[in-house]
């Protein structure tokens, strides 16, 4: 949806020729240089949708993954999902909205440089003032936005190394994998014309390969190179307070309609649609999780709904402009069933230690959803897009979603190698047995008796 | 004098203290404690990674008794803790060389 922006930002044939591949255009916005008028209705609910966004991180998904560690390492994960907020906050100010949504130098169909990575004008945010807008938004309230989804999407890797990692390391890798991996992924998609997934017709609503895809292959890569936790698998390392997993679940997925409706970046009835699709998703992928438990296991658990919940979130991101209602049901039934089998099938076939399954979750359900969302867009099949051609829609979406898993894999392999070889990435034997949180922050989450 | 070590499912404390109450027993010690018996663990489930819990969390009743309370202490203990189910507990009774109570110093059936 952020593809509209083009038309605002003075290349409405861009808009033209995207809106062609099925992006949610608004025909306002296709003719001519329009100016660009602040709506109040718009501006209301982004900075609503912002706050739910951060919600999502703290204390929703800190909450989701902390109840899922022992309870010797809860501070560590909240405290890791906390200090990411800050300091990609920090780093978003200072260069990386700029690398993200310059606009500098791109021209649609050409490929350069300013494909993947956005200019330097923007450092330190230049040029915005309290009457800039973006579409018909303060721009201020933009960069808040897409911040939010910087933070969450380094924030979702670290399920995949928790209860093991240095918190020094955490912050470099953190760091570099936002600078290096997420901003030129973010920008690759979301900049308008003249990006090189924009331009390729990849349909990715809310975020799909940027932040799943690109978070789930980053976090296999991340427990692949600092190793499995000690003991793993024969140490029994179970949940150590579910409660907050529900707690955290339960903010995931009522912040999540700011993800995903937030991303129409209006209030309208593409923010609407994008919100009824997203619950009937999840609702449907708590379901298939559970009853796939009921039947392989035998027992239906609250882990089980709560991840089938989480599963049918990502696997709708991508498709929430563009999916249908029966189109929702069915991509968050089969993500619940689906997710099912990898985080608790294929995890202990293959033996990685993805300990809250970073991968088997957000990676699976991303893909998933990532190349669904193409045939899901065409109207024969429900969808609001424009999509016709459901095979060729079908390739451009598996184009996008391969080029995100080897871009994520390769970049985070190097990012991880590098700082495991100079600074170390996990504590070491002792740290790791006392718990991070005695051992890294001098403090424990319960002091009970 | 006895000393009866007890160990108890935890929700039977509160029926076990009443009966050794009522049987004129005036202190116990009380713990937490782990173990196992006849009555096995559990297993746990958590996405498909399956954990055998061997250790069930039980109570250890700890008392000092006269040698004539010990019956009535046994009795006490029995009604109250049984369930009739596998893993009830098991009552453990030794003698007892001393006691001393430290505020007036009185010594053995005093000290009680």
């Amino acid at each position: 949806m952020r593809f509209e922006s083009l038309g605002v930002r003075g290349k409405a044939l861009g808009a033209i020729a995207l809106m062609t591949i099925g992006a949610l255009a608004t025909p306002a916005f296709a003719q001519g240089t329009p100016t660009p008028v602040l709506n109040a209705g718009d501006t209301a609910w982004m900075l609503t949708a912002t706050m739910l966004v951060l919600l999502m991180t703290i204390p929703g998904l800190a909450l989701f993954y902390g109840g899922m560690v022992r309870a010797k390492n809860l501070l560590s994960v909240l405290m890791q999902c906390f200090a990411i907020t800050a300091l990609v906050t920090v780093l978003w100010l200072v260069y990386g909205y700029s690398v993200a949504f310059s606009t500098q130098g791109m021209q649609v169909h050409v490929t350069n440089l300013h494909s993947i990575i956005g200019g330097f004008d923007r450092i330190m945010l230049a040029g915005l003032k309290p009457d800039t807008l973006y579409q018909t938004v303060p721009e201020a309230v933009f960069v808040m936005f897409q911040l939010t989804f910087a933070i969450i999407t380094p924030a979702l890797i670290i399920g995949a190394f928790a209860e093991r990692m240095k918190f020094s390391a955490l912050l470099w890798f953190s760091g570099l994998w936002l600078t290096i991996v997420y901003l030129p992924m973010a920008h690759m998609v979301w900049s308008g014309p003249g990006s090189l997934l924009g331009d390729l017709g990849v349909l990715d609503f809310a975020g799909g390969t940027v932040v799943h895809i690109n978070a789930g292959i980053a976090g296999l890569v991340a427990c692949l190179v600092i190793g499995k936790r000690r003991g793993y698998p024969h140490t029994p390392m179970p949940p150590h307070n579910l409660g907050y997993t529900v707690v955290g679940a339960s903010l995931l997925w009522l912040g999540w309609f700011g993800f995903n409706a937030g991303s129409a970046v209006a209030a309208n009835g593409s923010a609407g649609m994008a919100m009824l699709v997203t619950q009937i998703a999840t609702a449907a992928a708590a379901l298939g999780w559970l009853a796939a438990e009921w039947l392989m296991h035998g027992r239906p658990s609250v882990l089980g709904i709560v991840s089938g919940a989480v599963a049918g979130l990502v696997a709708v991101t991508p498709a929430a402009g563009t999916a249908g209602p029966g189109g929702a049901l069915v991509l968050g039934a089969a993500a619940g069933v689906l997710c099912f089998f990898t985080a608790t099938r294929l995890k202990h076939k293959l033996g990685y230690d993805d300990s809250l399954d970073v991968f088997g979750v957000h990676a699976v359900a991303g893909i998933l959803g990532g190349i669904l969302t193409g045939p899901l867009a065409a109207p024969v099949l429900g969808g609001f897009g424009t999509v016709t051609e459901l095979g060729t829609q079908l390739w451009i979406q598996t184009k996008g979603v391969m080029f995100t898993i080897a871009w994520s894999a390769v970049l985070s392999y190097v990012i991880l190698k590098l700082l495991d070889l100079t600074l170390g990435l996990r504590v070491d034997d002792e740290q790791e047995q006392v718990g991070l949180d005695l051992s890294l922050h001098e403090e424990k989450a319960y002091n009970l008796s | 004098m006895k000393w009866i070590t007890a160990i108890i499912k935890p929700f039977t404390l509160d029926d076990v203290r009443q009966a050794l109450t009522e049987v004129g027993i005036s202190g116990m010690t009380v713990t937490e404690v782990k173990g196992f018996g006849r009555q096995h663990g559990h297993t746990e489930l958590y996405r498909g990674a399956e954990y055998v819990v061997d250790f069930l969390p039980k109570l250890k009743v700890e008392i000092a008794v006269a040698d004539e309370q010990l019956e009535h202490a046994i009795e006490a203990i029995t009604g109250a803790a049984r369930t009739g189910k596998i893993g009830d507990g098991k009552i453990f009774v030794s003698e007892l060389e001393q006691a001393i109570r430290i505020r007036t110093q009185e010594v053995d059936v005093d000290a009680l």
